[in-house]
């Protein structure tokens, strides 16, 4: 490190990090668009239609569609718009939605970013996302774009207390805010993970997270119903893709987290098979298909129902559950929540 | 220069830039933008400093949460800008003697004869199992615990005080209560009744 000018290990480590972060993203983005694709189909056949199939066999080519049609369409910026901000804004939104990943565990080996405070990052990181949609309604100098930011930024930070009361408990159990360590706290078979001694948390962080992505039922944030689209309504083309692309990456990235902390990771259910990155996708896979299932059946929340169910039931819910915890502990009885 | 000197040159230097433009962005919307660049900008250089828990902190309370609620006030509002400028030579010369003021009192304290590196020195760097967070928590709960109690309390204190001051029913607005929109059953609102598809009009009472 003491050598003049920049080190040549330092840009071996950067140019290396960047290999990393591509061979991490490349999936991802491939992940997002199948996603897409997913919840079309899985939609179509809850509401007993057939879904995509002119694309490809059985319609599997329609994301790649999609995407050469959107990169083909002009951007259009309105002419009363904010430029440089109608620009950042997809770009603010996308940017968490990414770094977040960089310390999510894989397997036990397997993650870009083993840092300590992994669950304080991730945290810190998605709490950032707002950012886009808020700027985005406010340069787009449309009403429907800044009713549907305000409403964004309300629900985003209520149901981010809730999140982070139940990430509370899990680090009470964990005892650690390590990812990995995280996962490993929950060994030893399916009855050792957290979602059962924190069940309480699970459910909220599992609804609280939906709430988050503003997805169905809580996606008043677009409410087409009511203000058109929302925060995106003046986006076109491209820069309506990377909202697109975030909302996606937020929900496979709720996801990995709910089966990090609760379903145990890559860890698998009984332990006589053994423990594999097949199980994290499952899991996560699982919970994904939750967000698609949850749209198809629920109706959207009315917006003051939205706001008592955060903070008025899942804040004390939370709260009471990590005295619970905490009290639990002390007592013979406090191997059960580790 | 090493790689870490030259990272902190250049989150110093967008600080430094990001502080200014708060506070010469002719649109409110932007200096707040400002200030969440700054604070973020911030965070980075206290992760130089290994100072990893107060780093995130200051993300998530300010960047993700504060400023999330400062930029919804600051959107809402109607600001005339000629309007707020209007007095600006007036109030100059108080302001800029505050201003010096403030300038001499930094001085005085964060001048190189307190800071410097003779009496600062660098920070030891901390071995590769060394958890920032989990010491802040042990210093928290053992050594300064009443401190950190008082302060919860008074933030507390604070928190229902704002509530209590500035919570006001009016007697105008409409109120939904929840618990009953929730015991509603399907008879309450709803009635089948058998009848048959067509009926026979009556005699006087014409067609549909």
């Amino acid at each position: 490190m003491e050598s003049a000018g920049m080190d040549w290990t330092a840009i071996q480590t950067v140019v290396w990090t960047l290999v990393k972060i591509l061979a991490l993203v490349v999936p991802l983005m491939l992940g997002v668009a199948y996603l897409t694709y997913a919840e079309r189909k899985i939609i179509g056949w809850m509401q007993v239609r057939i879904g995509p199939n002119r694309v490809g066999f059985q319609g599997l080519l329609q994301p790649i569609a999609d995407a050469v049609k959107l990169l083909m369409k002009e951007i259009i910026i309105p002419s009363g718009a904010s430029r440089g901000l109608f620009i950042l804004g997809p770009i603010l939104a996308i940017a968490p939605a990414l770094a977040a990943w960089a310390v999510i565990p894989f397997t036990d080996t397997l993650v870009l970013a083993n840092i300590d405070a992994g669950l304080l990052y991730v945290m810190a990181i998605t709490s950032m996302g707002v950012y886009g949609v808020i700027i985005a309604g406010w340069a787009s100098n449309s009403k429907y774009a800044f009713l549907g930011a305000m409403r964004s930024a309300a629900q985003i930070v209520s149901y981010e207390i809730a999140m982070g009361f139940a990430l509370v408990g899990v680090l009470m159990a964990a005892q650690s805010l390590n990812l990995s360590d995280i996962v490993r706290g929950q060994a030893g078979g399916a009855h050792h993970w957290y979602f059962i001694p924190l069940f309480p948390l699970f459910l909220v962080y599992l609804i609280s997270g939906v709430a988050e992505t503003n997805r169905a039922p809580f996606d008043v944030a677009e409410g087409e119903s009511e203000i058109v689209a929302g925060f995106h309504v003046e986006y076109s083309g491209m820069a309506f893709a990377v909202f697109f692309l975030a909302e996606y990456a937020n929900m496979i990235l709720v996801a990995a987290l709910t089966t990090l902390m609760f379903l145990g990771g890559w860890l698998s259910p009984v332990t006589f098979l053994p423990d594999g990155i097949v199980w994290w996708l499952l899991k996560t896979g699982f919970v994904l298909f939750l967000f698609l299932w949850f749209r198809a059946t629920f109706p959207r929340y009315r917006y003051d129902q939205i706001m008592r169910l955060g903070w008025k039931v899942f804040i004390p819910i939370t709260l009471v559950w990590i005295v619970v915890v905490g009290g639990m502990m002390q007592t013979p009885y406090g191997y059960l929540f580790h | 220069m090493t790689y870490t000197t030259a990272i902190f040159y250049f989150f110093a230097a967008i600080l430094v830039f990001a502080g200014l433009r708060v506070i010469t962005a002719r649109n409110p919307v932007h200096a707040a933008l400002y200030l969440v660049l700054a604070f973020f900008t911030a965070a980075g250089l206290w992760m130089l400093l290994e100072a990893e828990f107060l780093a995130i902190a200051l993300v998530l309370v300010y960047v993700g949460a504060v400023m999330v609620l400062f930029l919804f006030v600051v959107m809402m509002l109607d600001i005339n800008l000629e309007k707020l400028r209007e007095g600006f030579w007036d109030y100059l010369p108080l302001a800029g003697f505050v201003a010096v003021l403030l300038v001499i009192e930094m001085a005085l304290i964060l001048g190189s004869r307190h800071f410097g590196l003779a009496v600062m020195g660098a920070p030891t760097p901390h071995a590769a199992g060394y958890s920032n967070t989990k010491e802040l928590g042990r210093v928290l709960y053992t050594e300064y615990v009443y401190a950190f109690e008082l302060a919860a309390v008074i933030l507390l204190v604070a928190i229902v005080a704002a509530i209590a001051l500035t919570l006001r029913r009016r007697k105008d607005s409409k109120y939904l209560d929840p618990a009953e929109q929730v015991k509603v059953r399907r008879n309450d609102r709803l009635r089948i009744i058998k009848m048959q598809a067509t009926q026979k009009p009556e005699a006087g009472e014409g067609g549909a």
